[in-house]
């Protein structure tokens, strides 16, 4: 699944036009993921400047 | 807030606030939302704009102009340092705004001329009947409502999520977003008139690393790199930490932003049935500065102008709103766009040596202006052998 560490995230949607499934949102200041629709390719944890999202194993 | 507009602006950006002033003069009813609790904040840019631009539509106002700039330095990976400055080459260079400031006045000046503005509302859905778009389902501290406009302006930046749920492909890849951070940093030695640019594979691979001033002794000091080229253990704010230790050891970093810059070609299409897509969102940000603000307040003025053409007419259909589309294409401003995408490509391919070999050509030249073709001239007049490096350039160019 796809985490965002929220204490490192900045809120800034460089991921949010990356993803080619519109999996992420910027919803209140907060990013969000849409669980379903995201496939867990990981396109989103290279954009990030900061480092903020890892795919991970967990399900 | 109505339940009905002539025209409904999503995102209260440099673009939509221009889409909604515009609309609004023209005296059509307009909505501008914006999805954040306050208009501008947090900055995600640079805050660089060149002055006539500037002017084409407000005059520059000392509350929101942090500096007049007079000077930019492209520095190339050996050091060498082509100077641009005003004075000399007879052209503007730019100021750096205050943009929390800057996008206040340019919303305030659309609450004036009549537009609805409403803050922390955000659109979560467009209204479609069929494929045209009737305006959006917006939500306001938990409150959903339909908010119905005879044409909605997707104003909604980078994240141009909008357009998306319209059924335009607004996705960018990872080569040309550049991911971005940023420190305003105080209590350096700068240069207050000067905006300088660095350049090179170990100091921004692909990108460049920019020292704005924001005053006597405060910068932007910030980076953008494509996405494609973060690693795990390098990403932009290891490059941007790793220069700050060597320039500025002890600057105060009292803000800090991130953000993604498309520097794409634009979306193919920035019309629907309904729907205008304009700045960030419709991608018309220069590919070699990363620049947006000045060319999203082009597509947002543009934007209305058709829009209130259209309304007229009783029509708004994609047909109907095509103008504006072709409109900013055919202009300057899209020539521009066309052109700098090519020189981009160009300049990505670039080693540093390369890019070493083409400073130390221009290295000093007064120029008569400020302009890509301006350079190339004067690197071929000096050096003819850059020509055969040139080539891929030029031909971009002709
Ligand atoms: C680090 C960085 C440095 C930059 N430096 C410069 C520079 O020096 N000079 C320059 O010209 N440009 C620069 N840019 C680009 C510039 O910031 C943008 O091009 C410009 O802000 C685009 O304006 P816009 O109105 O299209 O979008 P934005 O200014 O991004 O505005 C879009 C607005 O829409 C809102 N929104 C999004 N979704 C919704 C929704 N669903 N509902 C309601 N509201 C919504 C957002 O909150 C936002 O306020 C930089 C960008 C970055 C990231
Ligand atoms: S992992 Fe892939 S599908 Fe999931 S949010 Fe990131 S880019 Fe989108
Ligand atoms: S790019 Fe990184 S910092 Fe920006 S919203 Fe996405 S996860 Fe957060």
């Amino acid at each position: 699944m796809l985490q965002i560490h929220r204490e490192i995230c900045g809120y800034c949607g460089a991921c949010v036009s990356v993803c080619p499934e519109g999996a992420l949102e910027l919803v209140d200041a907060y990013l969000t993921v849409e669980s379903d629709i995201c496939r867990c390719c990981g396109i989103c944890t290279k954009a990030c400047p900061l480092g903020a999202l890892e795919v991970t194993d967990e399900e | 807030m109505k339940n009905e507009y002539d025209v409904l602006v999503v995102g209260g950006g440099p673009g939509g606030a221009l889409a909604a002033w515009t609309a609004a003069r023209l005296g059509l009813s307009v909505c501008l939302i914006e999805k954040r609790p306050a208009i501008g904040a947090p900055v995600r840019c640079a805050e660089g704009i060149g002055k006539e631009l500037l002017k084409s539509f407000i005059e520059p106002d000392p509350r929101w102009v942090s500096a007049d700039i007079k000077r930019a330095r492209i520095v190339a990976p050996d050091g060498t340092t082509i100077a641009l400055d005003e004075n000399k080459a007879g052209a503007e260079v730019g100021y750096v705004l205050d943009r929390k400031v800057f996008d206040r006045e340019l919303v305030w000046q659309a609450s004036k001329a009549g537009s609805d503005v409403f803050v922390k509302t955000r659109a979560v859905a467009p209204i479609m009947e069929g494929r045209h778009v009737r305006g959006a389902v917006v939500e306001c501290c938990g409150k959903r409502q339909d908010v119905r406009a005879k044409v909605t302006i997707a104003a909604d930046g980078v994240e141009a999520k909008f357009a998306r749920w319209c059924g335009i492909d607004t996705t960018i890849p990872l080569t040309e977003m550049m991911s971005c951070i940023q420190y305003l940093v105080t209590d350096i030695d700068i240069d207050p008139n000067s905006n300088d640019f660095y350049l090179g594979n170990d100091v921004a691979p692909q990108g460049y690393l920019w020292v704005f001033a924001k005053g006597e002794r405060s910068a932007n000091i910030g980076i953008g790199i494509p996405a494609s080229k973060n690693k795990p253990d390098m990403r932009a704010r290891d490059y941007l930490d790793r220069f700050m230790r060597e320039n500025f050891p002890n600057g105060k970093i009292i803000e800090c932003i991130f953000g993604g810059d498309p520097v794409s070609r634009p979306l193919p299409c920035t019309v629907a049935d309904g729907l205008m897509i304009v700045g960030d969102a419709a991608r018309v940000v220069d590919p070699i500065t990363g620049g947006g603000i000045g060319n999203a307040m082009i597509t947002g003025r543009l934007a209305a102008e058709v829009a209130a053409k259209a309304i007229a007419q009783g029509d708004t259909s994609k047909e109907a709103l095509m103008p504006y589309d072709a409109g900013w294409r055919q202009a300057k401003m899209g020539k521009t766009l066309e052109r700098n995408y090519k020189v981009k490509e160009y300049f990505i391919t670039l080693s540093d040596e390369k890019m070493n070999t083409l400073a130390q050509s221009i290295e000093g030249i007064n120029f008569s202006e400020i302009t890509v073709m301006a350079l190339l001239t004067e690197i071929i007049k000096r050096n003819p052998k850059m020509l055969l490096e040139l080539k891929g350039l030029t031909h971009a160019l002709i």
